[in-house]
């Protein structure tokens, strides 16, 4: 049976080191006025799960999404991690990120998930995941780039939160996330991990 | 009718108040303090939307010298920050500023999506107590506010009782308050809110569905102060229930 989270799926800001570097000129500036000093956190609502092979119909009022290639870590028992996945953590474009970006990141469909957790112990770091849309190359995410590394992000959450079994854990999506509209096909992959698909479909009028 | 869950005799089971007890599902009728609360929640097949507002009140708005938001603004917890009536939350060592936030809760009843605010109501299942705290602290101006102020385990507890939407004839006009060690810290009166819970149910069904179980807390009014271990906090709502928590700090 396909995978599927049966817990909260968290995904974090500014985990990859080119998308840090992007925003540091913005830092100090308001309305941030400092950079984080915690990994900024953001969760992803069950409405959004869309099983790898799914079609994602875009909302009427989102002609675009940003393709959110990236590795969720599934957890166990105890703070262990049971597996990970390749999560497509789709957003409608933003590039304020005062706020909480519920409507950007919670419409319904908005993250595919892969069908199969791979449990063999695998390093998220010596993974490289490619995103193509409509067989085009668009992007390289190289997961040895993190901010903060599972371990440290785990540490991190653990700080002041739990993640229970089945709560996921996504480990951030790289600069240069590319943009996709309706009918085009994104497939996200990395080696040893099934490929990811999802179709975009336009809203019925 | 008041809906509990609770844990007695090391078996959850769920309850409703009878003549100030609980009567659980198997017949029997039990004192308040001879269970554990848990939220008053049935369980759901996969994780629970929590939604929370943050600046839903005008006057706590000003408290906090902002502007009334012209968007709701709107945060989301995961389940794991959840607690039941009378149990602890923890104030870490060497915070500032850690205060309550007395909350109407909304619960979902049927699948939600694209829902007219004329039509909202017949989409709630029920309203409980929220306890939304926020440890100030912490707050950064990074999807703020962020899951270190608002997503800590233990520092969103919810009930004593589910009351059935059915029992509650104008959620709208429910007066809200917060005591301290019984002294009165917070006032209010949902009739306030910036944006209805009929508002609110359309607004966030106009790009997510909602499910049954679901929850919107929907914001706090003006009052809120620092808490410190020890103290006991009851939020309490006109019709839904008064809910008791304890800060803890830690130890030394």
């Amino acid at each position: 049976m396909s995978f599927r989270p049966t817990g909260t799926v968290y995904g974090v800001l500014l985990n990859f080191r080119a998308e840090w570097d992007a925003l540091a000129p913005q830092m100090n500036e308001a309305p941030y006025k400092a950079p984080p000093s915690a990994p900024v956190l953001y969760v992803k609502t069950a409405n959004t799960f869309s099983a790898h092979g799914s079609a994602i119909a875009l909302p009427a009022d989102v002609p675009e999404v940003e393709v959110g290639a990236t590795i969720g870590l599934v957890m166990g028992d105890a703070g262990r991690v049971d597996g990970c996945v390749l999560m497509n953590d789709l957003s409608v474009p933003h590039a304020n990120f005062y706020r909480p970006p519920v409507k950007a990141k919670c419409r319904d469909g908005f993250l595919g998930v892969g069908a199969r957790l791979r449990t063999d112990g695998v390093d998220p770091a010596s993974v490289v995941l490619e995103v193509h849309i409509d067989g085009e190359l668009r992007q390289r995410a190289d997961f040895s780039q993190l901010m903060h590394s599972p371990a440290q992000l785990l540490s991190a959450l653990g700080s002041f939160m739990t993640l229970a079994p089945g709560d996921v854990l996504m480990l951030g999506c790289d600069a240069g996330r590319p943009l996709a509209r309706a009918g085009q096909r994104i497939d996200i992959s990395a080696t040893g991990f099934d490929v990811l698909s999802s179709t975009l479909q336009g809203s019925p009028s | 009718m008041r809906h509990a869950r609770v844990i007695h005799q090391g078996v959850t089971r769920d309850a409703t108040e009878r003549d100030g007890q609980l009567l659980l599902a198997d017949g029997r009728l039990v004192a308040f303090d001879a269970v554990t609360w848990l939220p008053p929640l049935a369980p759901v097949p996969r994780a629970r939307t929590i939604l929370a507002l943050g600046l839903n009140y005008a006057d706590h708005a000003r408290e906090l010298a902002f502007k009334p938001p012209a968007e709701p603004l709107a945060f989301l917890k995961g389940e794991g920050t959840l607690t039941g009536h009378r149990q602890f939350t923890r104030r870490p060592a060497g915070v500032q500023f850690m205060h309550y936030e007395c909350e109407l809760a909304v619960v979902i009843g049927k699948t939600a999506k694209g829902v007219r605010q004329a039509d909202a109501y017949d989409f709630i299942g029920g309203y409980t107590v929220a306890n939304d705290y926020a440890i100030r602290d912490y707050l950064e101006n990074w999807y703020r506010p962020n899951l270190r102020v608002k997503n800590r385990d233990t520092c969103t507890p919810l009930g004593p009782w589910r009351v059935d939407a059915s029992d509650v004839a104008d959620p709208m006009q429910l007066a809200l308050q917060t005591t301290v060690n019984g002294q009165l810290t917070q006032q209010g009166n949902t009739r306030d809110m910036v944006f209805s819970v009929p508002f609110l149910i359309e607004y966030f069904s106009s790009f997510m569905t909602l499910s049954p179980g679901d929850l919107i807390l929907t914001g706090t009014p003006d009052g809120v102060v620092d808490c410190r271990p020890g103290d006991v906090v009851v939020t309490e709502i006109e019709r839904i229930g008064a809910l008791v928590n304890t800060l803890q700090g830690d130890p030394s």
